[in-house]
C-alpha cells in the first residue's frame, strides 16, 4: 500500500494548501528539524494517543460532540465537506469546490464524487443535505443549532452538488462547515455508534469515556492521509498518569501538558513538546447591563487594574500569548494589531474614582472550571487591582455546575473561550446583541452593524477595515476582560511525525489522528 | 493552678520515650498552628516572588506557581489543615458514639432503626455522598467539616456499636440494667471506660483518615479551595513533579505523615497502658 | 437464630435499597444544573436545553419519573444511559467486573498481610519490630492515595519499569497475566491504603482482651505468648476484626475512584463521578444500587462471622 503512494503523499499535501499559499511559502521555514521534509509519511503501526477530556457519557452522535476525545475518534471515522488547513484556511474536503452568490446568501457546494461510506454506500448530496439538516431541524439540540441559525435550507441539487440558502449573507460559510459538528453521515442515520462515515478509518470499538480502538480503511478517498495502521485513543485524565504513558512509552501522542512540569518533561530525551497558539483565551465577562458594570468607566478601570504580564507568566508559565480584550487572535485572518493595553493602576484609580465607585467592592466569581488556574488568575488580579484601590472580593463557586450556575448568572465571572475559526463567528456568537453566548449581554448598535457589513463582504480589504473597527469596539467598549491567550501544548514520542499542524484547534486541529504517521 | 500545669509534665514523665517523642511533636505542630501569623514570614496568600523561585535565604522552601512563599503557606497550612481535621473527627466521634452506645445498651428496635439507618447512609459510596452534599451546599471549609464528620461518624458508629456490644454481655452490665441505672449511666460509667482503649486507636486513624479525606476531596476539585493553604490540596496541587523526581510535594506529605505518626505513638502508649497488662 | 437474623437483614437489606435509591434520586434532583445543561454544556442555548429535555422526558414530575424507573428495575430493566443512550446493564457488566477483579487482586495481598501484621505486632509490642511496623503503616496510609499511586509509578514504572504505568485492560483479547501485570501497581497502592487499618485494629483488638482474666489464666496455665494469643485472644477479638475487615473490603469496591483515575482504570468508581457530573440519574441509581448490595452483603457476612466467634453476641441473655 505504501509503495504505491510515496509521491501522492506530498502532492496531495500542496493541492490543499493551494488555497493558502502563504502557507505552503512558510511551511519549510517552521516547522522544526524533526519534522523535517525528508521524511516522507510511513504507513504502518500503531498510534496511541492520550487525551485529556472525556466522559463515561459520551457518545458519538455528531450534534452533542464536546469532548476531545469523541470529536477526535470521530474526525478519524468521517470527513467534513470542508476542513480548516494549517494557516486557518478552508480546504476542500467532501466538497471539490463551493461559489457563493454576489450577496453571499447563496452557496453552491460541487461534491466530490467516487466517495464510499465504510459499508459500499456512495457518499452523495443527500447525505451531506442531512448532516447539516440534522443540526437545525427544530427540536435540535446540537451544539451547532446557535451558529447555524442563520441558515435557511439545505438542499440537494442532483447527487453532486448542494446549496444552502442564508436568512443573511456569510462570507464565511464555508469555514463554519469546517465545525466537528458538521461531519458527513449516511442519511437517516439517528444511531451514531456505529461510527460510520466516510474517513479514514473504521470504528473497531469504542468504550466511552475510555478507550477507542479503530482501523484502517484500505479504501480510503483521500490520498496521503491515514497513515498509522490502527489507532489507538484512550482518555487519560490525570496529568501524571498521561505523562507517564507517554515517558514509558505506552503511548505515542498526548495532550494538554501540565505547565507545571513542561520544563522536566522538555528535558526528556525521548518526548517532543509541540506549543501552538491558538485561538483559546481565558476571559473575565462583565454583565454589562448590571450595575456596577453598565458603567464604561468602570469596566475601562478594571481592565487597566490587571497585570497581563503578570498572569501571562505565572499561571500560563509564558505558554500563551498577552490578551488585549478583544477575541481575535494572531493566528485569525483579520486580526488587526492594536497597541497592546498595559497595566496601569493610576490610571484605573482616576477612572474608578470619576465614575465614583472607588470604594465598591467587586464580587469576582471564580472557579477552576473556568479555565485551569483561574483561581489563580482571580488571587493575582486582586492583589493589582489593590495597587489603584480597587478592592476585589473573590468568591470561590463550586467546579461542577459551574457553566450552567455561574457563568452568565453572577455579575463578574470567569470563563474560557476555545476560540472560532473566524471573526464573524466570534463575534456573532459572543459580542453580537441577543446573541445566545454573549456572556457579558453587551450590546454595541454600531457594533452589531459592522459585523453584519462584514459577514457578507467578499472583498477581503475592506472586510479587513469592518473587523479592525469591530475589535477595536469590543476591545474599547465591550464587557469583557480578557488577559491572555493560551496556547495549546501537545507531547508526543520522538518517532511521530507531522506536517505543519493546524492551530485551529489541538492536536493538529483534532485531526492528527489521519494526518500524522510513526516514523 | 499549680496541680493543672504541672499534669501536663506528670503525663510526659509517665511515657516511655516513643511517646515522649510523639507528644513533643504533636506540641510543636499544635504551637506552629496556633502561632502561624507570628511565625510565618509572609502571608498566607500574598504573592511576594516569581514563579518556582529556588530555595533561598528569603524564601526557605522556595515559592509555589504564583509567587507565595511556601513555608508561610507550610505554616498556615498546619493551622488549616489540623483545625479542621481535630473538630471534625471530634465531632465524627461524638456523633457516631453516642448512637453507637444508645443502640448496643438499649438494643432491640432502637439498635435495628439506628443500624438500618446507618447502613443507608454508608451504602452509598463515600466519595459520591461526599461530592454530592458538597455540590448541593458549596465547599466552604464550614460545610466541608459537617460533612466529613457525618460521614465519618457512621463509620465510628459501627466500631463503637462493636466494640460496645461486647461490653454490654458483660455481667457488670447486666446488673447494672438490673439496678436500673439509665442510658446516660450506662453508656458513661460502664461502655465508654470499656471501650476507650480501641476508641481511641480508632481516633487515631480516623483523624489521619480526614487529610486523606480531604485531600482526595481535592483531588476531585471539590476539598479546600485556594488560596486557604491546606497540606492535602498542596500535595495535590504539586503532585505530578514527583513523576520527575522533584521533592517539592514531599513537604506537605511528609507533614502529614509526621504528625500522623506522632499522633499514634501517644496512641499506642495510651492504648497499652488502659489495657492494663502490666508487663514491659 | 443464625437463620432468623440472616432473613431479617436481607429483608432490611431491600428496605435500605429502595431507601437509597429515594436518598439518590432526591440528591441528584438537588444539585444545581440537570442532565440537558451538562450535556451541553458551553455550548448549550436555552432553545437546545430546552429540546434536549423533552427528549430525555425531564419534563415530568420527579416521583412519576422515580416510579417509571422503579416499574422499570422491579422488571429487571436498568434503562438506558439519558447521556448516550447505551444499555445500562451493557454499561456497568464490564465495569464492576473490572472494579471486582482490582478489589479481589488487593484483597488477597492485603488481608493475609495485613491480619499477619497485626498478629505479629501484637505478639511483639513495643518492641523494634511493632514500632518499625507501626511507623511503616502509618506513614503509608497518613499519604493521599494518589500520592502514593504517583510515588509506585515512580519508582515501579518510570525507573524500575517493572509494572506499566496505565491499566489498559479493556482490550477483550487481554490474557489474565497480562491483566494481572496491569492490575498490580493499583492493587499495590490499595494494600498500602487498607493495610494499616486492618493491622492496627487487629493489633488493638488483641491487646485489648489480653488483660482479661481469662487470658491471665492460659497464661498461668503455661501456655506460649503466641498460643494465647492465636488460641486465646484472637477468637475474642474476631469481632472488631471482621468488622474493619468488611469495612475495608467494602471500600476497596467503592472507594477507589482516585486510584482508577491515577492509573486509568475503567472500573465503577469513574462512571458514577461521571455520570454524577453529568446528572444521568439512571446510571447513578444503578452503580449506586449495585455498590449497595456489594456494602449489605459484606455487612451481613462480617455480622455471621463476629455472631459464630462470639457465643455470647449470639445468644444473649
Amino acid at each position: 500500500m505504501s509503495n504505491n503512494r510515496p509521491v501522492a503523499g506530498r502532492g496531495i499535501t500542496r493541492r490543499t494548501f493551494a488555497m493558502g499559499l502563504g502557507a505552503v511559502a512558510s511551511y519549510a521555514l517552521l516547522n522544526s528539524p524533526r519534522t523535517a521534509r525528508a521524511a516522507e509519511p510511513k504507513q504502518g503501526g500503531r498510534l496511541r494517543i492520550g487525551i485529556a477530556r472525556g466522559d463515561t457519557s459520551d457518545n458519538l452522535d455528531p450534534s452533542i460532540l464536546n469532548n476531545t476525545h469523541p470529536i477526535n475518534i470521530t474526525w478519524q471515522l468521517r470527513n467534513n465537506l470542508v476542513e480548516i488547513g494549517a494557516s486557518s484556511e478552508a480546504v476542500p474536503e467532501l466538497a471539490e469546490s463551493w461559489e457563493p452568490s454576489k450577496d453571499a446568501k447563496i452557496w453552491r457546494f460541487k461534491l466530490r464524487k467516487g466517495v464510499t461510506f465504510h459499508n459500499g454506500k456512495a457518499f452523495d448530496a443527500e447525505d451531506a443535505a442531512y448532516s447539516i439538516n440534522y443540526h437545525i431541524r427544530p427540536d435540535s439540540k446540537s451544539g451547532a443549532a446557535g451558529f447555524l441559525a442563520d441558515v435557511e435550507s439545505v438542499k440537494a441539487d442532483g447527487s453532486d452538488t448542494l446549496v444552502i440558502t442564508l436568512k443573511n449573507g456569510n462570507a464565511d460559510l464555508p469555514y463554519m462547515l469546517g465545525d466537528y459538528h458538521l461531519q458527513m453521515v449516511p442519511a437517516g442515520t439517528t444511531n451514531f455508534s456505529d461510527g460510520m462515515g466516510t474517513g479514514g478509518y473504521t470504528l473497531v470499538e469504542y468504550e466511552p469515556g475510555v478507550r477507542a480502538l479503530v482501523k484502517r480503511n484500505p479504501n480510503y478517498w483521500k490520498a496521503g492521509r491515514a497513515h498509522a495502521d490502527e489507532i489507538e485513543t484512550l482518555v487519560i485524565a490525570d496529568d501524571n498518569a498521561r505523562t507517564t504513558a507517554l515517558r514509558t512509552n505506552q503511548i505515542d501522542v498526548m495532550n494538554a501538558v501540565d505547565l507545571k512540569t513542561i520544563g522536566l518533561l522538555k528535558r526528556v530525551a525521548e518526548v517532543k513538546i509541540l506549543e501552538m497558539t491558538g485561538k483559546k483565551h481565558y476571559t473575565l465577562p462583565m454583565l454589562t447591563n448590571h450595575a456596577p458594570y453598565d458603567n464604561p468607566d468602570v469596566r475601562m478601570a478594571l481592565k487597566l487594574a490587571i497585570n497581563r504580564q503578570e498572569l501571562l507568566d505565572k499561571v500560563l508559565a509564558g505558554h500563551g500569548a498577552l490578551g488585549n480584550d478583544q477575541p481575535i487572535a494572531s493566528s485569525n485572518r483579520f486580526v488587526a494589531h492594536l497597541p497592546q493595553r498595559e497595566y496601569d493602576p493610576d490610571q484605573a484609580r482616576s477612572l474608578m474614582k470619576k465614575a465614583g465607585m472607588e470604594n465598591t467592592v467587586f464580587q469576582l466569581h471564580a472557579a477552576d472550571a473556568a479555565f485551569a488556574g483561574a483561581v489563580d488568575t482571580a488571587t493575582l488580579f486582586q492583589a493589582h487591582a489593590a495597587a489603584a484601590g480597587i478592592k476585589i472580593d473573590i468568591v470561590r463557586e463550586p467546579n461542577d455546575g459551574y457553566w450552567s450556575n455561574v457563568w452568565r448568572k453572577k455579575d463578574f465571572a470567569m470563563a474560557y473561550w476555545s476560540g472560532r475559526p473566524t471573526e464573524d463567528w466570534m463575534f456573532s456568537s459572543a459580542y453580537q446583541t441577543g446573541a445566545s453566548w454573549n456572556d457579558s449581554n453587551w450590546s454595541n448598535p454600531r457594533f452589531d452593524e459592522v459585523i453584519k457589513l462584514a459577514r457578507a463582504e467578499l472583498d477581503d480589504s475592506k472586510r479587513a477595515d469592518l473587523y479592525k473597527e469591530a475589535q477595536l469596539l469590543v476591545r474599547d467598549q465591550g464587557g469583557v476582560i480578557i488577559p491572555m491567550f493560551a496556547n495549546d501544548v501537545i507531547a508526543h514520542r520522538q518517532n511521530v511525525m507531522y506536517d505543519k499542524p493546524s492551530a485551529a484547534w489541538e492536536l493538529d486541529g483534532l485531526r492528527c489522528g489521519e494526518r500524522w504517521w510513526l516514523a | 493552678m499549680k496541680k493543672i500545669l504541672a499534669a501536663p509534665f506528670r503525663l510526659l514523665a509517665a511515657m516511655d520515650w516513643p511517646a515522649r517523642i510523639g507528644a513533643l511533636i504533636v506540641l510543636i505542630y499544635v504551637i506552629v498552628a496556633v502561632f502561624a501569623p507570628l511565625l510565618a514570614p509572609f502571608g498566607e496568600a500574598e504573592v511576594v516572588g516569581s514563579q518556582y523561585d529556588p530555595w533561598t535565604s528569603v524564601h526557605l522552601l522556595g515559592t509555589d506557581n504564583i509567587g507565595r512563599d511556601m513555608l508561610s503557606r507550610v505554616i498556615y497550612g498546619a493551622r488549616n489543615t489540623i483545625a479542621i481535621a481535630i473538630i471534625a473527627t471530634i465531632l465524627a466521634f461524638l456523633v457516631g458514639c453516642s448512637f453507637g452506645f444508645t443502640a448496643a445498651v438499649i438494643g432491640g428496635k432502637v439498635d435495628v432503626v439506628i443500624s438500618r439507618v446507618n447502613d443507608l447512609f454508608m451504602a452509598i459510596p463515600l466519595l459520591i455522598f461526599a461530592l454530592m452534599l458538597l455540590t448541593v451546599f458549596g465547599s466552604s471549609i464550614a460545610v466541608l467539616i459537617i460533612i466529613i464528620a457525618l460521614l465519618e461518624s457512621t463509620r465510628v458508629y459501627r466500631v463503637a456499636r462493636a466494640l460496645a456490644m461486647n461490653v454490654v454481655v458483660a455481667d457488670f452490665v447486666e446488673q447494672a440494667k438490673l439496678r436500673g441505672e439509665g442510658l446516660w449511666w450506662i453508656a458513661t460509667r460502664e461502655i465508654l471506660p470499656n471501650t476507650i482503649p480501641p476508641l481511641t486507636a480508632e481516633f487515631g486513624l480516623r483523624f489521619c483518615f480526614v487529610f486523606l479525606f480531604i485531600s482526595a476531596m481535592s483531588f476531585l476539585g471539590l476539598g479546600i479551595q485556594p488560596p486557604t493553604a491546606d497540606w492535602g490540596a498542596m500535595v495535590r496541587d504539586n503532585a505530578t513533579l514527583i513523576g520527575f523526581g522533584d521533592i517539592t510535594p514531599l513537604i506537605p506529605a511528609g507533614a502529614i505523615a509526621v504528625l500522623t505518626v506522632a499522633v499514634n505513638l501517644v496512641v499506642d502508649w495510651f492504648l497499652h497502658r488502659a489495657s492494663g497488662l502490666k508487663e514491659v | 437464630m443464625l437463620l432468623r437474623l440472616i432473613l431479617m437483614r436481607l429483608f432490611w437489606g431491600v428496605v435500605t435499597l429502595f431507601a437509597v435509591s429515594i436518598l439518590i434520586t432526591l440528591m441528584v434532583n438537588l444539585l444545581p444544573g440537570d442532565i440537558a445543561q451538562e450535556l451541553l454544556g458551553q455550548s448549550a442555548t436555552p432553545d437546545t436545553v430546552a429540546s434536549l429535555r423533552n427528549q430525555l422526558g425531564l419534563n415530568l414530575p420527579l416521583h412519576e419519573r422515580y416510579f417509571t424507573w422503579l416499574w422499570a428495575v422491579l422488571h429487571g430493566d436498568l434503562g438506558k444511559s439519558l447521556a448516550n443512550g447505551r444499555p445500562i446493564a451493557d454499561l456497568l457488566a464490564a465495569r464492576i467486573g473490572n472494579t471486582l477483579f482490582l478489589a479481589s487482586v488487593a484483597a488477597v495481598i492485603a488481608i493475609p498481610v495485613s491480619l499477619a501484621l497485626g498478629l505479629l505486632t501484637a505478639l511483639y509490642r513495643n518492641g523494634a519490630f511493632d514500632r518499625l511496623a507501626n511507623i511503616a503503616t502509618l506513614s503509608a496510609i497518613s499519604l493521599p492515595e494518589f500520592f502514593i499511586a504517583y510515588l509506585l509509578i515512580f519508582f515501579l514504572a518510570v525507573k524500575l519499569e517493572i509494572f506499566p504505568s496505565i491499566s489498559n485492560i479493556v482490550d477483550p483479547a487481554i490474557s489474565l497475566s497480562e491483566r494481572l501485570d496491569k492490575t498490580l501497581l493499583p492493587a499495590l497502592t490499595l494494600t498500602l491504603v487498607v493495610a494499616a487499618h486492618i493491622m492496627r485494629m487487629t493489633r488493638t483488638s488483641i491487646i485489648n482482651v489480653l488483660a482479661s482474666p481469662y487470658i491471665e489464666m492460659a497464661r498461668l496455665k503455661g501456655a506460649s505468648p503466641r498460643k494465647v494469643i492465636t488460641f486465646h485472644a484472637l477468637p475474642n477479638a474476631v469481632a472488631p476484626i471482621v468488622n474493619v475487615v468488611a469495612l475495608n473490603l467494602a471500600y476497596l469496591v467503592v472507594g477507589v475512584v482516585v486510584v482508577e483515575v491515577v492509573f486509568v482504570y475503567p472500573g465503577m468508581g469513574q462512571l458514577l463521578v461521571d455520570s454524577v457530573a453529568k446528572r444521568d440519574l439512571p446510571v447513578v441509581q444503578a452503580s449506586a444500587l449495585l455498590f449497595a448490595v456489594i456494602y449489605i452483603v459484606l455487612n451481613l457476612l462480617a455480622d455471621i462471622v463476629s455472631m459464630v466467634g462470639n457465643p455470647r453476641v449470639l445468644h444473649p441473655r
